[in-house]
């Protein structure tokens, strides 16, 4: 046997790596690359536009506290979904979610609609307690959001890393982000530049606490655009299925 | 249109290389020369030993 | 010859252990540097673990040295298999698994008693979950597969390991990303993706383990003494090489700066949904399927005293399962965004895979046939069995529920988290409580284990566990997907989303008490197993014959291998 042939051996091995590579790279390839090249993939459809600072540090919190786990955001185009979350979802509506957002269970409900359907002050006391307005919920209490300081020191950085990957932020976006994320929540700020990059974005005090921008702010002001931005009216009875 | 391109060309492209693969296998598998090896191979876990050998 | 040198270069300083220490200085400062200019209190903590894990590297590197030119007894001399990195992956599986059943039960609680979440940021649901996925899956999991094969190619290419700093290199490198992957979940730092949650940080120090776990796995294949490598090896070798590609993919991402601890992903909204799924269906396929395969492929043969039942098979078996694998990611986003055409595409191939699937359970059971009184004596035996049975039913469940219609009801249910629980706990846990069963007295030199008793024990409350665990999920997903498309008589839906939450309630308490059983069961095997290093028997128990086969099949073993 230690007479067998060394170089032969060592090819088999990496021969056997390489079929592996090449088998297991059929599948994805196949079915990956066209989703990049094919542009009815996403629909054209007027109204998204990228996150605002403020909605994006939402987001940040939505994922860091594991939002994902409970709650989809992918309405599926059945009829009892659509009747009780709303239009069935786009492409189009996560093409700036980085990363998207879909969700694989249901604890909870579907938020991808969830924007506008109740007030500021529900999704405060929710927070606090989600017993206190929904007594059956088994969600936990995420009371520390209201009393955290929103950390938005470097959210310019995000910008910039977002726009790296090929999201739509200005380099007049990337500058203007600390005032613009503070705009969106101080009452009493100029928005103008805030409404001119981000149309339709919401300004106000969503914590009910001027003191302070907390966390509270960012993620309630997440939550209530989810959903808003595409204007399904204009598309009345619009086929999207692909 | 464009969809359905895709999907029957993907489907099709993958169905024909599955069955080139698997034809692949199976006559690898078959081969006459190869029943040796393997009837070796099969036995080789049960003839190791827990202590290398030979050194 | 090869004595000589081994004893003249074991545990001294070589050219590569010199250049080991350097890499593992140069990590220490860029810690160091990272450290001081973290952006956030994850990423410093995190910095700081990495530097003290390549302090102690280093420390650990000039201690085996100075050992090794002092020749202290007891020492491994880097002749004969390098068991002593099994021993410390078998130990890790044992830990790990403990902890990822514990976060999994306490979990599983918060669901049924919300309170138990106490609303402290560090262990509610959202943040803990990640933990007890990936403590079962990558750490308990992982620890499990890297241990076994490094076994399993030794013995079945009759040659020692690759490296000596390497293979140890990839045990404590891995337990690093486990700490560091399990640490940042409980201070939230996630990219939410499902079994990717790790961010990119730990993501480029897995990358760089997972490499050397390559190098050494196929380097060992490389030196072997047997001319062909068993099909375990082409199992393993899969699993290692897939996984490294689906790893890098799925996880490209741009951080914040190089010193925050959050990063955005390159892709987004459907691309990124098919890239993750893509990954996350093949983490189950490459991962939990083809790696504990090839456990498979060893320990039952070895355990059953049999050879597999058909090696032309288990080729047959190994080339479809890796091709149609691939392709059945998209069943995970039926009726979603993602085109019609790839939904399609996922689901015709999940159906396909079917067929590779049952293929590899008759393969494995069949192994048996000659030797099934051997069940009713062997309860290790009969734990792999199971697993096999266990295997055959989530892989018929999976390509029912990659159908649309059917996934139309079971997606986002309780069903999906049974069927995952299935596989989880039925296959990839028995398989490994078997192999765990196996290693311990073979790897410690014990005639047998402590208890066969308590073995017995063990299968049959985690099997208790895991029965109710999936009949409360298949009652409780069903029950709630109906509820979410049932209409009342004047057309309009009856249920309100919070009616079908409370209807789960009395289904999370059965769960609950599932995973505690099987919990109990891990604990029951951590005794065991404990008392079998310390080389205690149990009193009064009859000895099986057979059971052990590394000492009753002594004539045939000891032939010799050339």
């Amino acid at each position: 046997m230690s007479k067998f042939n060394h170089a032969i051996i060592e090819k088999n091995s990496i021969l056997l790596l390489v079929l592996t590579l090449i088998v297991v790279s059929v599948g994805g390839l196949i079915e990956i690359v066209p989703t990049f090249l094919i542009t009815t993939t996403i629909e054209d459809v007027k109204g998204m536009r990228p996150y605002t600072p403020l909605e994006l540090k939402g987001r940040d919190i939505y994922i860091r506290e594991g939002c994902y786990l409970c709650h989809s955001q992918m309405i599926r185009s059945l009829r009892s979904e659509v009747e009780r979350y709303g239009h069935y979802s786009l492409a189009a509506e996560s093409m700036y979610d980085h990363p998207f957002q879909w969700g694989s269970k249901r604890i909870g409900p579907d938020l991808a609609r969830v924007g506008g359907k109740y007030s500021d002050e529900w999704h405060r006391l929710h927070m606090e307690n989600p017993r206190q307005v929904v007594p059956e919920s088994v969600m936990p209490g995420y009371p520390f959001l209201a009393k955290t300081p929103l950390d938005y020191s470097h959210v310019d950085d995000d910008l910039r890393a977002l726009a790296a990957t090929g999201v739509p932020y200005t380099a007049e976006d990337i500058a203007n982000a600390k005032a613009d994320l503070v705009a969106q929540v101080k009452p009493d700020a100029d928005t103008t530049g805030l409404m001119k990059r981000y149309p339709k974005a919401i300004a106000r005090d969503y914590s009910g606490n001027p003191q302070m921008v907390s966390e509270l702010d960012a993620l309630v002001a997440y939550l209530q655009m989810l959903g808003t931005l595409v204007d399904f009216n204009a598309y009345d009875g619009a086929d999207f299925n692909q | 249109m464009m969809q359905l391109h895709a999907s029957a060309l993907a489907g099709m492209t993958g169905l024909i290389l599955f069955i080139v693969l698997f034809a692949i296998a199976v006559t690898y598998a078959l081969w006459p020369s190869n029943k040796q090896i393997f009837d070796h191979l099969a036995r080789l876990p049960l003839e190791d030993d827990h202590e290398e050998k030979g050194q | 010859m090869t004595m000589a040198r081994a004893e003249k270069t074991y545990g001294t300083m070589t050219t590569a252990s010199y250049a080991v220490m350097a890499s593992l200085i140069a990590g220490a400062i860029l810690a160091l540097i990272v450290a001081a200019k973290a952006a956030d209190t994850p990423m410093a903590i995190h910095a700081s673990l990495f530097l003290l894990a390549f302090v102690a590297g280093v420390f650990t590197l000039i201690s085996r040295h100075f050992n090794a030119l002092e020749h202290r007894p007891g020492a491994d001399d880097g002749l004969g298999y390098n068991d002593n990195v099994v021993k410390a992956g078998v130990i890790a599986t044992l830990f790990w698994g403990v902890a990822g059943m514990l976060a999994g039960l306490y979990i599983a609680s918060e669901l049924a008693f919300p309170a138990l979440n106490f609303d402290f940021a560090y262990i509610n649901f959202g943040r803990l979950r990640p933990v007890h996925t990936s403590g079962v899956i990558f750490a308990f999991g992982g620890n499990a597969l890297i241990a076994t094969s490094f076994y399993v190619v030794q013995r079945t290419c009759r040659a020692r390991l690759a490296g000596e700093i390497a293979p140890w290199f990839v045990f404590w490198g891995y337990q690093l990303f486990l700490v560091v992957a399990v640490t940042g979940y409980l201070m939230g730092v996630t990219q939410s993706r499902e079994y990717a949650e790790p961010e990119w940080y730990t993501d480029i120090w897995l990358t760089i383990v997972w490499v050397v776990y390559l190098l050494v796995f196929l380097g060992t294949l490389m030196k072997r003494r047997e001319p062909h490598i068993y099909v375990a090896n082409w199992f393993y070798l899969a699993f290692i090489v897939t996984i490294a590609l689906l790893h890098i993919t799925n996880n490209l991402a741009v951080p914040e700066t190089w010193v925050s601890s959050k990063s955005y992903s390159v892709f987004s909204g459907v691309q990124d949904a098919l890239i993750q799924w893509w990954y996350g269906h093949n983490a189950v396929g490459f991962f939990l399927t083809a790696g504990f395969l090839g456990m498979m492929y060893y320990f039952v043969p070895k355990r059953a005293n049999r050879p597999v039942y058909s090696y032309r098979l288990s080729i047959i078996h190994f080339w479809s399962l890796i091709f149609i694998y691939i392709w059945a990611g998209p069943h995970h986003l039926h009726y979603t965004a993602l085109p019609d055409w790839a939904q399609t595409l996922g689901m015709t191939f999940s159906i396909m895979l079917w067929m590779p699937s049952w293929g590899g359970m008759i393969n494995g059971l069949m192994t048996l046939s000659g030797a099934w009184d051997k069940l009713r004596t062997d309860p290790v035996l009969r734990i792999l069995v199971v697993s096999l049975a266990f295997y055959g039913m989530s892989t018929f469940e999976g390509p029912v529920m990659s159908v649309k219609a059917v996934n139309s009801l079971s997606h986002y249910t309780d069903w999906t988290i049974g069927h995952v629980h299935s596989g989880a706990m039925g296959w990839v846990g028995f398989v490994t409580f078997g192999a765990v069963y196996c290693l311990v007295p073979w790897l410690w030199k014990r005639e047998r284990l402590y208890s066969m008793a308590l073995v017995s024990w063990h299968f049959w409350i985690a099997t208790m566990g895991i029965v109710l665990y999936i009949t409360s999920m298949w009652v409780s997903g069903i029950l709630q997907g109906l509820m979410w498309r049932a209409y009342d008589s004047q057309g309009f839906l009856e249920y309100s989303f919070v009616e079908t939450v409370a209807a789960m309630h009395p289904f999370y308490i059965i769960r609950a008490a599932g995973g505690l059983l099987y919990l109990t069961g891990t604990l029951i095997m951590v005794y065991n197993c404990w008392r079998t290093i310390r080389g205690d028997v149990r009193a009064g128990e009859p000895i099986i014959p057979d059971a052990n086969p590394s000492i009753v099949s002594g004539p045939l073993a000891a032939q010799p291998a050339e």
